[in-house]
Parts: structure tokens; C-alpha cells; sequence
């Protein structure tokens, strides 16, 4: 590619990139919709994307599947491997979402471990993800220190938020140093644990969102892993700008018709 | 060269801690503790003190005289088989429960691929009466069942893995999970060299008292601490960091790692890593992983439950790609054939694990006089079901 081509490129990116920036400017109670990529078939990831947009999704993060998910439960463990099963790899996401960004405008990240990226290379997968139209990633196996002293750059480049995730164990230093490296939100756990774990928001749990919202962090916050109905998500909304949806979105898809399944899974949601 | 450590948790491009935030705190309390703790006078004196008294060390270096006139060298043979527990495993279970006791941690989680790291986990659990759980492979509960059985005499409770090829990989993958849903008062007593900084090097001063040892028990026996060729077999490499420890800097002492090639390691059923693998990260650290192009983890294969991993420890990468040591590997039938051939020389039945550096022997040629260690990282009890399998015993 020509280096003129490549700066169009970035930036067409930049221009219309920050669509995660632009969506916690104008909304609260942002409700963000996690799914594997790949499944129930193959085919299936944009589809998903469609119809979750048409349903009020805000925001969406595309699983990228792994042999090895040692942060997931049985639930995204399993629609992991029947993704790869099926032959999902990098390319034939970054062939779907190309696809998929001719029809949804919500942001996108892509939420994935570590070793795939690496064999993919970072520089060039970051490129990819430009290109194709995602808004940012959440790699929670790749360290701190390393994506700064390595990788950083390349992130920012082709204006990427990278995604860091804190649990309640996580120190207050930490969150501060992960606060001054990110530019997307920071990914809240609702509990150390792996995913599909329910919420239960007893008086720790509230002690602990209360601390972060009065950390006054420069990037907004989003509570994930446990949120499985209407009552968990607005509880997770009274303490940060929204929540994300896993494991009870990727069981109410696993058999039947797509839309209609996205769509009765997001009714639980409104009104 | 710097075989070591250094203070990133990196041996040359190999190491690191690659975890996700959940396993952050407990890994980093280690960090900063392990070396600390380890130094203290009454760490050592308790532990020296278990060393001898509990696991029966030091451990005979044995000059075995029929193996060394079939290969025309002094063949040592060091004993790691007659520790307590029967194999290795139990110096860093020794180490790491009473650091654990000293961080504090009430409750024990381990991974087990031949059951050996499990029951030494699960005795020095009972030694020091706290909660174990042993997360085995259902591939391995099966062809280890003596050693499940242990475990459960023990009071540990073992939680079969039945994801992927439902061996250590997938065990190890579950205790991750374990220590990610319990962040507080659980320690994670890893059983190899690998996963994130510091369990490679903290499991290695574990096990480098085998080396330490090895080097005194030379000098009674020869004269001379430095041996030509020093061998063992690699699974993560535990044993293997044990027995090249204090060796790493002798540099004219030759370290040779026996991987398990399976059924060949071109025939799609094998564990030979550094033939097969890729720099990659698996299990929390930078290092050489079997994998497809796209990173995806590779199912590996061997008759060696202890050695049926797809990965090596990070310091073992970085001895492997800086040539310090020699990677080889052994087929399952190598393997078995030379452990019946121990059996009948030396009357020593090992597992089927340390059969595979054992097997190396046979493909190697000695001067006269060459002195040549091999760790007999533990006993064959566990896999008499396979060995009467494959010899119609
Ligand atoms: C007797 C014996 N040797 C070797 C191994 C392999 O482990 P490592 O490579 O960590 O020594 C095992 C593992 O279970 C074992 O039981």
C-alpha cells in the first residue's frame, strides 16, 4: 500500500473513529452487548451485529475465539469452540466485519486473549481492525507494562481504544495508571471471576463502584461480567455509564432464529 | 550469557506474566514476596528441616554399573524417585506451601498431568492441614487411577477437566479459573516451570536443590563437580531446571532435554514442543508453544501423562534458542522399551516420564570416562497399568 493510501486510511479512521468517545458523550446508561464471533454458525457475526443494532444495542464486542479462554466460564468456553470448529480464525472475522460495517454505525471492539494477536502480529492486526471499522479492543491477557513499552503505539496509531479490565482486588495506583493509559472506558468487574458468574451487589460490591465513581477517573466506566436482566443492569447503571451483556446473551441465541431471539433478549431491556 | 532471570520477570525473549486483571493481585503479592520470604533464616531452617526429614533428602546419586557398561560411561543416576511421594514434585510443593502458609492463604489449588505434582500437593496439604483441590484431565484420572486414589486418601478433592484433550493443558486452564473465581485466600502451587512471573523461577529454586546436591555428591564420587553430560526429561521442565540449576553456568557441562515425540513427532501425535512449537504465550508466559498458524493451542500427545503439554517453561526456551541446551525428543515405544531395560539392569522401575531421558542414552556416543548424570525424576508405580499394556505383562 502506498503511503499516501495508508494515511487516507488512518485518517478516515480518526474522522469517523472515536465512535465510542462520541457514544459516552451523548448517552448514559450505555448497555453493551458481548457475542462470540462465529457462532451459533460461521456466518452468524454479522447478522448478530444487525440485529442487535435494530434492537437498541449501543455498543458491541465481538469475541474472537481461543483454545484456551482460562478468564471464561462453560458458557463462552463453549461457543468458543464451536467457532473454531466451525473455522473461524483473524481473517475470516476481519472478512465479516467488513461486511458488518456497511450496515451497523454502533462502535465495535473485539475482545480476544493475547496469542492469536501475537501469531497474528500486533502492528498488523491493529492495522486490520482500522481498516475494517473497529473502535477499539479488550485483550485482557496482555499486561500493562507490556502494551505500553511495545504495543502502545500501534494502538494509537490507527486510533484504537485499548480496553483495560479491574476487579475489587485491583489497588488504587493501578487503576489511577490504567485510567492515564486508556481512552475508551474502563471495563469494571462486577467480582473477580471468570465469566457467566451471576451479580450479587451486596454492601462490598456497592462499596467498591462507589470508590471508583468517586475516583473521578478521566475515562467513563462500564460494569460487566454477571449482568443478566433488567434489574442487574440498572443497578450496574446507578454506579457507571453502562453494563455489559455476555453469557446471557450468548445462551439466548444458541438455538432458533436470530433475529427473533436478539430481539426478545433485548425487550428484557427497555421500558 | 544470562540465564537467569531478570527483574521483568524475562529470561532473554521468553517469560513475562501474561494474565488476565483478575489474577493480578495474587500474582503480583508473590512477585514481590517470593524471593524475600525464601531468604528468610526460619524459611530455610523449615525447610532444609522438611527436606530431610519429611522427603528423605539428600537423594542418593546412584553409579548405576550395568547401564554404565552398557554405554561405555559412568552413568549416575540421581534419585529423585526415592523422594517421599515418589518423584520430584514434592521439593517445590514443600517450598511453596510454606510460603503460602507465610502469605497467609487457607486454601491450596493445583493442576496434576501424572498425579505426581496432585499427591504432592495434597500430602504436604495434609501435613499442614489446609483445603486442597486438584483439577486432573479425565484422559489422566484414567491412566493415573493410582495415584487419583492417593489423592483422595490424602483429602484432596479432585476435579476432573473435560475440555480439549482433557490433559494438563485443560487441568491447568481449570486451577486458573479456580484462583480467578477465588482472588483472596487461595494459593495457586503451580507444579512446573511455567506460568506467569514468578512461578518459573520460584519453582526452579524449588527444584535446584538437585543440582546443588548433585554437585557435592560429584565431587565425593569423582573428584570433579562437573559432569560431561547432565540429562533429563521435560514436561514443563521442572525437574530439568532442577537438575541444570547450578550447571547453567559450567559451560562445558552439556544440557540435554529430553522432550516426548509420542507416536513421532512429525505423526501428529506428539509433545515434542521445541520441534513442533512457535514463540507464543500459553498459560500466563512468553515462550514456545505448539500451535496452528493462527495461534490456536495444538492437543498434544504422549504415553507420558507428565509430559502430554504443549508448552515448556520460559527459562527452557531461552536455554533452547540461545543453544545453551540440547532439545531432543523420544518416542512413546523408546520410552517404555527403556524403561523395562532400567527395570531389568538396575532394578529400578521409573516412571514412564523419566524413561524418555533414560531412552536418550541409547541414541548417544561416550568416551571412555565420560561421567554423565541423568535425573530419575520419579517412580514407575503410578504407570504399571500402561507398562503391563504395552509388555502383555
Ligand atoms: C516423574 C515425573 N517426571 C517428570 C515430570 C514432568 O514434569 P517436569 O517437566 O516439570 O519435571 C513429571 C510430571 O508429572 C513426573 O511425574
Amino acid at each position: 500500500m502506498s503511503l499516501f493510501l495508508k494515511s487516507q486510511i488512518s485518517n478516515l479512521n480518526s474522522i469517523e473513529m472515536n465512535r465510542i468517545k462520541q457514544l459516552f458523550e451523548k448517552k448514559k446508561n450505555i448497555l453493551s452487548i458481548y457475542y462470540t464471533a462465529g457462532y451459533p454458525d460461521l456466518i452468524d457475526t454479522v447478522r448478530i451485529a444487525e440485529a442487535l443494532e435494530k434492537s437498541g444495542a449501543d455498543m458491541l464486542e465481538i469475541g474472537f475465539p481461543y483454545s484456551d479462554p482460562v478468564a471464561d466460564g462453560p458458557v463462552i468456553q463453549a461457543s468458543s469452540k464451536q467457532s473454531l470448529d466451525q473455522g473461524m480464525t483473524l481473517n475470516i472475522l476481519f472478512g465479516q466485519l467488513k461486511e458488518l460495517r456497511k450496515n451497523v454505525t454502533i462502535p465495535v471492539l473485539l475482545m480476544g486473549y493475547v496469542n492469536p494477536v501475537l501469531q497474528f502480529g500486533v502492528e498488523n492486526f491493529c492495522k486490520a481492525c482500522a481498516e475494517v471499522g473497529v473502535d477499539g479492543c479488550i485483550v485482557p491477557d496482555l499486561p500493562m507494562v507490556e502494551y505500553e513499552e511495545f504495543y502502545k503505539g500501534y494502538f494509537e496509531e490507527h486510533n484504537l481504544s485499548n480496553v483495560f479490565l479491574i476487579t475489587p482486588q485491583t489497588a488504587d495506583e493501578r487503576i489511577k495508571k490504567i485510567d492515564s493509559l486508556t481512552n475508551g472506558f474502563i471495563y469494571l468487574l462486577s467480582s473477580s471471576a471468570t465469566t457467566g458468574k451471576n451479580l450479587e451487589v451486596g454492601n462490598t460490591t456497592e462499596a467498591y463502584f462507589s470508590r471508583i465513581q468517586n475516583m473521578n477517573l478521566k475515562n467513563p466506566t462500564m460494569i460487566g461480567f454477571g449482568i443478566s436482566d433488567k434489574q442487574t443492569f440498572d443497578k450496574a447503571c446507578a454506579y457507571s455509564n453502562g453494563a455489559i451483556i455476555g453469557t446471557a446473551f450468548v445462551k439466548a441465541i444458541a438455538n432458533g432464529n436470530i433475529e427473533q431471539n436478539v430481539s426478545d433478549f433485548m425487550k428484557n431491556f427497555k421500558g | 550469557m544470562n540465564y537467569k532471570v531478570n527483574e521483568k520477570g524475562y529470561y532473554g525473549d521468553f517469560g513475562g506474566a501474561y494474565i488476565p486483571e483478575m489474577l493480578y493481585p495474587n500474582v503480583e503479592e508473590l512477585r514481590q514476596n517470593y524471593l524475600q520470604i525464601i531468604a528468610e533464616p526460619d524459611f530455610q531452617k523449615e525447610f532444609h528441616q522438611l527436606m530431610k526429614d519429611y522427603v528423605g533428602r539428600p537423594s542418593p546419586l546412584y553409579l548405576a554399573k550395568r547401564l554404565s557398561q552398557r554405554y561405555g560411561a559412568n552413568i549416575f543416576l540421581k534419585r529423585e524417585d526415592l523422594n517421599h511421594t515418589g518423584a520430584h514434585k514434592i521439593n517445590n510443593t514443600i517450598g511453596q506451601i510454606l510460603l503460602a502458609e507465610k502469605l497467609g492463604k487457607k486454601r491450596i489449588i493445583a493442576e496434576t498431568g501424572a498425579g505426581q505434582h496432585g499427591v504432592a500437593t495434597a500430602t504436604v496439604c495434609a501435613l499442614r492441614n489446609l483445603e486442597c483441590v486438584i483439577y486432573m484431565g479425565e484422559v489422566d484420572i484414567e491412566r493415573q487411577a493410582p495415584n487419583v486414589a492417593r489423592m483422595k486418601m490424602l483429602g484432596a478433592k479432585v476435579v476432573p477437566a473435560s475440555s480439549g484433550s482433557k490433559t494438563l493443558k485443560d487441568a491447568t486452564n481449570e486451577a486458573m479459573r479456580d484462583w480467578i473465581n477465588n482472588p483472596i485466600d487461595t494459593h495457586y502451587i503451580i507444579g512446573s516451570v511455567v506460568g506467569p512471573h514468578p512461578y518459573p523461577d520460584m519453582v526452579a529454586l524449588f527444584q535446584s536443590i538437585i543440582s546443588e546436591e548433585t554437585k557435592k555428591q560429584l565431587i565425593e564420587q569423582t573428584g570433579n563437580d562437573q559432569p560431561d553430560y547432565v540429562l533429563a526429561c521435560v514436561g514443563g521442565g521442572s525437574n530439568a531446571m532442577g537438575m541444570f540449576y547450578h550447571f547453567m553456568d559450567d559451560e562445558n557441562v552439556q544440557l540435554i532435554a529430553v522432550e516426548a515425540a509420542g507416536k513421532g513427532v512429525s505423526s501428529g501425535f506428539s509433545a515434542a514442543t521445541t520441534y513442533l512449537g512457535k514463540e507464543g504465550v500459553l498459560h500466563g508466559s512468553r515462550s514456545i508453544l505448539m500451535q496452528t498458524p493462527d495461534g490456536q493451542v495444538v492437543e498434544p500427545h504422549s504415553v507420558s501423562a507428565g509430559l502430554d503439554y504443549p508448552g515448556i517453561g520460559p527459562q527452557h526456551a531461552h536455554l533452547f534458542k540461545t543453544g545453551r541446551g540440547k532439545y531432543v525428543s523420544i518416542t512413546d515405544e523408546e520410552s517404555l522399551e527403556a524403561g523395562l531395560l532400567l527395570t531389568q539392569l538396575e532394578g529400578i522401575i521409573p516412571a514412564i516420564e523419566t524413561a524418555h531421558a533414560l531412552a536418550y542414552l541409547e541414541k548417544m556416543e561416550f568416551k571412555a570416562g565420560d561421567n554423565v548424570v541423568v535425573c530419575l525424576s520419579g517412580r514407575g508405580d503410578k504407570d504399571l497399568d500402561t507398562y503391563i499394556k504395552y509388555f502383555n505383562l
